[in-house]
């Protein structure tokens, strides 16, 4: 029911939304819970486990049950606070958990078995068969119980990650963080005041009450406009700390658009839905209030049963009375006021029923002392209570009861970096302990201070304590007058008394259970919380967490701090994975890195695959080419019979310079190459410290002190790291430079027979035998660009490598095959590449794969024995070295069937196909059109002394099962005439 | 006789105009890794001085200004923009030719560190990070050079490879700044 002329949005324009179908109409500024209570719905949804009418008992982010979903399929937003969702033109929500309507829910069935339902009962009842639980109990478990659900669609929405940086983090604008902000903001610090709530002032906003002469809501107004105007000062609404981290590093929940109609966050719009902040801050002050707690009664979960100040709230700040005859159950003296301004709105009090015998008296309403509300009636709304005094049982009727268990200081932050609360007796509640998370200074209601005064005192205090370690002046606050009244309360977790006394309205977790929990001797508070589930729904036991281990402490005879509390975790309110993931969908997922020649590959129709993060031509297909194998044997024939082209820049190049570059490379490699003479290459073989082999590649040398190495694409990182703790680590005197310049070069091979005809022409120098030998390089000018030509080849054929700055790759990619295509040629892709090395031999990554010795690759002779290098040591340890370790062969079929595949595993023919008798692996495997046969390369137990022999390979995943002759991996020029020719 | 066409790597990606934000290519000229020797870091930025008229740049800075400029690269090197380096700075340093080797462009306008800030862990408050001061740090998942240019501008390097994921990742940024108004 809405109070004309009360609450804070007066002139407010109204809105209209929907609730399960059912239009209605609200104003600009409230909340769904706001808007449904102005419309005098109470009813919101059904709960976890047995499916209770819930309402709305809270007006903030720590609401356990008016939870509610807006949206549908890849729009869907499940388990919505709507105490937190803000009204806009259009909002459509509806409750969960409930079918075929809230009012009328089928599951509500389970409350009537719930004698059976109680905490273990799902430990001890499913247990056997033990089949079923997977395939039926947890499913029907899952489906009857639940809060709201996913669509099961990809999300539509966009969401955002960033980082801020400021002096002082202020979590909380109540009056503490306001005054907080305020000495820290004069002060000139840079100031950062985050507030989940979509209008910053905290209780300022609910309560009636001055601050400096006039209403705080209207102090605090004013403060903000002073913030506001001092440019070193970021308010930061709708923004939720969620966490503290090392180093004072906060996450924080931005809600950048949910009180947007859905289109401004779709993708195609670019809104975020959320903002994920990472905030590093030299300072916090921890300013984010307290939470109230219900008191456990039987029937205490009715609709209409809700905490007295968010009855202050729903009346002071949105004009709306959420009852016409209030009933208010409280242990404190705060909870009075609830009355008082209700009556002064002119609604009917009821009763006020307190615990406590020396209650104060109040206005003209019954204040009920020494009493206690033991039950409450009414199905869907609440009609009346019972309560219990030393007169014994009355029946009050109200349709609202206002309760009020204390206050619990949100010390969440605080034990974050696992510090934990400590218990402050007299006002009955937990308080952070000091110094728990590093630079975080904790004020007002989460200290437990709950006065008005009391907090704008710790919030200027706490920020001149900052100010004072950032060394920042900070002038004496002017405080100003308000409240100050002490906080009187007597302890009063649970009534006693039959039936269900609900601590955890979220998931359904009761007094009953939480004492049946100590009956079964799980004693420890995390023992309780898991056995009975208190405080693991999505809420994290906001409101429950201190109830539930106070009645634990009477259950096992133990004072509260000596029972302690469970865990705090991040997040503090529940985050949205696609916030986490914020930017990672579509190409945001990982870079991607294009060669320059990718643009005329693509023209020229190319399949393009992903070779870490490098696009890669696997194939050109031409006119006719219906498989990839068509492609790869005519990509393969023309670089044996006349010349192929290939795009090789992925390859890691580094440049290496210094006095020292020739003895670093010795250390590095196991072969020499201080001795190398310039202008020419060596292959070389580099061992990681455990002695396997790491990478492999060539090196050149271009000068005396100056070197460039080629590593695999697939290592060209873990090379340059290596290479890095080698240079930093082990080696620092040496003198010597390296940088990558993989992507200043584009480089391309140039490989067949008839390379050196098609480079004629294109250098201005004269290419032969005597200016480029085979592993000769040097400088060269292609057509007026200065580059390089190196006489390598990794197919077996007369080959070059031409790098040209990268600028003019693409230009040259082209010319190339232009020249190519005139001569029979062309370009190669992948595919050809790899089946072109395997018939010579050649190894990759796929042999390189972390588990294999030089040795195991038949270049043990490399591993010079003149000098010491990096992994020597462990590369000699006699396992290594081995005879019957699997070791490279080749591979050719020779029964019926000719498949081999890579991954295979080999084994002695008549043998059983079982691990224990594996003999080796295939590692490469293609069809070599210039052999006519498939070939593979393989690791194989004692290999290179059995060629000649026949295996077996078999391979279950892709069903092959090939008679193979062990061979020597070259198949093919074993002599390498034609690379040298 | 045929010629060799050079090609910037943001060709075809930019310019890009966001609100009151651009993002454009930026012709650095010559780009020339400098890597002081053992013992020649005082040699080497007076030779530097001398032949270019900046000193060696300590970490985090750049020295120079628009069109010749040194910029911190990382552990004990620099990144020479814009001039061909003069070879005696070769007595004191290796020197590797990067002009092709980096995407760089020039994010300007108001919202410009908005935008950085959703990209590039680092603090880069303009009371903090001042015109000349320059890191080496992540943009989203690139390994980048940035280094404040004005009051509201940044030149932004990453490997040429990654333009297009440059290019890519900004323009998001910058439409979810301009987005917020």
């Amino acid at each position: 029911m809405r109070l004309p002329g009360k609450g804070l949005n007066q002139g407010a324009k109204p809105i209209t939304f929907a609730f399960n179908g059912r239009h209605m109409t609200g104003l600009e500024g409230d909340t769904l819970a706001a808007a449904l209570l102005a419309s005098g719905v109470h009813l919101v949804g059904r709960s976890f486990k047995y499916h209770r009418p819930r309402g709305i008992l809270t007006a903030g982010s720590e609401e356990p049950n008016a939870l509610v979903t807006i949206g549908t399929g890849g729009q869907q937003d499940p388990n919505v606070r709507a105490t937190q969702q803000e009204l806009f033109e259009g909002l459509e929500a509806r409750s969960q958990n409930c079918w075929p309507s809230v009012e009328r829910d089928v599951m509500a069935v389970n409350d009537l078995a719930a004698p059976f339902f109680g905490a273990g009962f799902y430990y001890k009842t499913f247990m056997w068969p033990a089949a079923f639980w997977e395939q039926l109990y947890e499913p029907l478990i899952r489906k009857a119980a639940g809060l709201g659900a996913l669509s099961g669609e990809a999300d539509q929405d966009r969401y955002e990650k960033a980082f801020a940086f400021c002096d002082v983090l202020v979590i909380g604008s109540g009056p503490a963080g306001l005054m907080a902000a305020l000495t820290a903001g004069r002060a000139g610090a840079d100031v950062i005041l985050c507030e989940e709530d979509s209008r910053m002032g905290g209780r300022l906003l609910a309560e009636r009450e001055e601050v400096g002469g006039k209403p705080g809501h209207a102090w605090a107004a004013e403060v903000l406009a002073e913030l506001e105007a001092m440019g070193n000062v970021r308010l930061m609404t709708r923004t939720a700390v969620t966490g503290a981290y090392d180093q004072g590093t906060y996450g924080a929940l931005e809600r950048v658009s949910h009180h947007l109609p859905r289109r401004h966050s779709l993708k195609g719009s670019h809104l975020p839905r959320e903002c994920f902040w990472r905030i590093a801050a030299r300072h916090a002050v921890l300013a984010a209030g307290a939470i109230e707690r219900p008191v456990a009664f039987r029937n205490n979960d009715r609709p209409g049963i809700m905490m007295a100040g968010a009855v202050r709230a729903y009346l002071n700040r949105w004009g709306v009375a959420p009852g016409e005859r209030v009933t208010i159950f409280a242990n404190n003296d705060q909870a009075h006021r609830t009355a008082r301004d209700l009556h002064d709105a002119g609604v009917h009090i009821a009763a006020v029923i307190d615990s406590r015998h020396e209650a104060p008296d109040g206005g003209p309403y019954q204040v009920i002392k020494g009493a206690q509300v033991c039950d409450s009636a009414g199905r869907q709304r609440l009609e009346s209570i019972t309560v219990r005094s030393v007169k014994g049982e009355e029946k009050i009727q109200t349709d609202c009861l206002a309760m009020s268990g204390g206050w619990n200081p949100s010390v969440h932050l605080t034990c974050h970096l696992n510090g934990r609360p400590v218990w402050k007796r007299e006002a009955l509640a937990f308080i952070p302990s000091e110094g728990a998370v590093p630079g975080m200074v904790a004020a007002g209601a989460c200290n437990g201070t709950f006065s008005t005064a009391g907090a704008l005192r710790e919030g200027a205090e706490a920020a001149a304590k900052v100010l004072e370690a950032l060394g920042l002046k900070s002038s004496a606050a002017d405080l100003p007058q308000a409240e100050d009244d002490p906080y009187r309360i007597a302890a009063l977790w649970a009534v006693p008394g039959k039936g269900r006394a609900w601590l955890d309205f979220q998931n359904d977790v009761t007094v009953k259970d939480v004492k049946q929990a100590a009956t079964e001797n799980f004693r420890s508070v995390e023992h309780m919380k898991r056995y009975t589930t208190q405080g693991m729904a999505a809420d994290q036991g906001k409101n429950s967490n201190v109830a539930a281990l106070a009645v634990l402490a009477d259950a096992t005879g133990r004072t509260i701090p000596e029972t302690g509390t469970t865990t705090f975790r991040p997040p503090f309110v529940p985050v949205a994975i696609g916030a986490m993931g914020a930017g990672a969908a579509d190409e945001g997922f990982k870079p991607q890195r294009f060669l320059t020649s990718h643009g005329e590959s693509d023209t020229r129709g190319a399949h393009q695959v992903e070779v870490g993060l490098w696009y890669r031509a696997a194939y050109f297909p031409k006119p006719g080419e219906t498989n990839w194998r068509q492609s790869c044997d005519r990509e393969v024939t023309l670089v044996r019979n006349a010349v192929g082209i290939c795009d090789v820049s992925t390859l890691g190049k580094i440049d290496i310079q210094g006095a020292d570059a020739g003895k670093f490379l010795d250390f590095l490699y196991t072969n020499t190459f201080s001795t190398l003479k310039a202008g020419k290459v060596r292959y070389g073989l580099m061992l990681r410290e455990d002695g396997f082999v790491m990478d492999d590649g060539t090196t050149a040398r271009l000068g005396e002190n100056h070197f460039v190495m080629t590593t695999t694409t697939a290592a060209a990182g873990q090379v340059m790291a290596h290479m890095e703790y080698v240079s930093q680590v082990l080696r620092p005197d040496w003198d010597v430079r390296f940088t990558s310049v993989t992507e200043q070069w584009a480089q391309f091979a140039v490989a067949g027979p008839k390379s050196r005809e098609l480079l004629d022409g294109l250098l201005d120098e004269e290419v032969n035998g005597e200016t480029w030998p085979f592993m000769g390089c040097g400088e060269a000018t292609l057509l007026g660009v200065k580059g390089r030509l190196f006489r390598i080849s990794f197919s077996g054929e007369h080959a070059y490598e031409l790098a040209v700055p990268a600028r003019y790759g693409e230009s040259l990619f082209r010319e190339l095959l232009k020249r190519a295509e005139a001569m029979g040629g062309g370009a190669y892709g992948m595919e050809a590449l790899n089946v072109l090395r395997i018939e010579k031999g050649l190894i990759t990554h796929a042999e390189i794969n972390g588990t294999v010795t030089a040795f195991d690759l038949g270049l043990q002779g490399m591993m010079s024995t003149k000098k010491d290098f990096l992994g020597k040591p462990m590369s000699t340890r006699e396992g290594l070295m081995a005879e019957d370790r699997m070791r490279l062969v080749g591979l050719k079929p020779v029964g019926a069937a000719k498949e081999i595949t890579a991954g295979a595993h080999l084994f002695t023919p008549g043998d059983s196909v079982e691990r224990i008798y594996d003999q080796g692996y295939v590692t490469s495997a293609g069809y070599s059109p210039t052999l006519g046969h498939p070939i593979g390369l393989a690791f194989l137990k004692e290999g290179p002394d059995r060629i000649g022999e026949t295996v077996r390979l078999v391979d279950h995943m892709r069903g092959a099962d090939t008679l193979c002759e062990v061979v020597s991996p070259v198949f093919f020029d074993p002599e390498g005439d034609r690379a040298r020719g | 006789m045929a010629e060799l066409i050079a090609k910037s790597p943001c060709d075809g990606l930019l310019p890009v105009t966001v609100g009151g934000m651009s993002l454009t290519e930026e012709d650095p000229g010559a780009m020339w890794a400098v890597a002081p020797f053992n013992g020649e870091d005082k040699a080497l930025s007076q030779a530097l001085e001398a032949a270019h008229g900046m000193a060696f740049p300590a970490a985090n800075r750049a020295t120079g200004k628009a069109g010749s400029r040194a910029v911190w690269f990382g552990r004990g090197m620099a990144l020479l923009m814009g001039p061909e380096p003069d070879a005696k700075l070769a007595e004191h340093a290796a020197l590797t030719d990067q002009s092709d080797a980096w995407a760089v462009v020039r994010l300007e306008g108001q919202g410009a560190e908005d935008v950085l800030a959703r990209l590039v862990p680092v603090d880069l408050r303009a009371a903090v990070f001042k015109r000349g001061h320059t890191v080496r740090s992540e943009l989203k998942h690139m390994m980048a050079s940035v280094t404040r240019t004005g009051p509201q501008a940044f030149q932004i390097m990453v490997f040429r490879s990654m333009a297009k994921t440059l290019v890519h990742d900004l323009k998001t940024a910058m439409e979810a700044v301009a987005a917020r108004g």
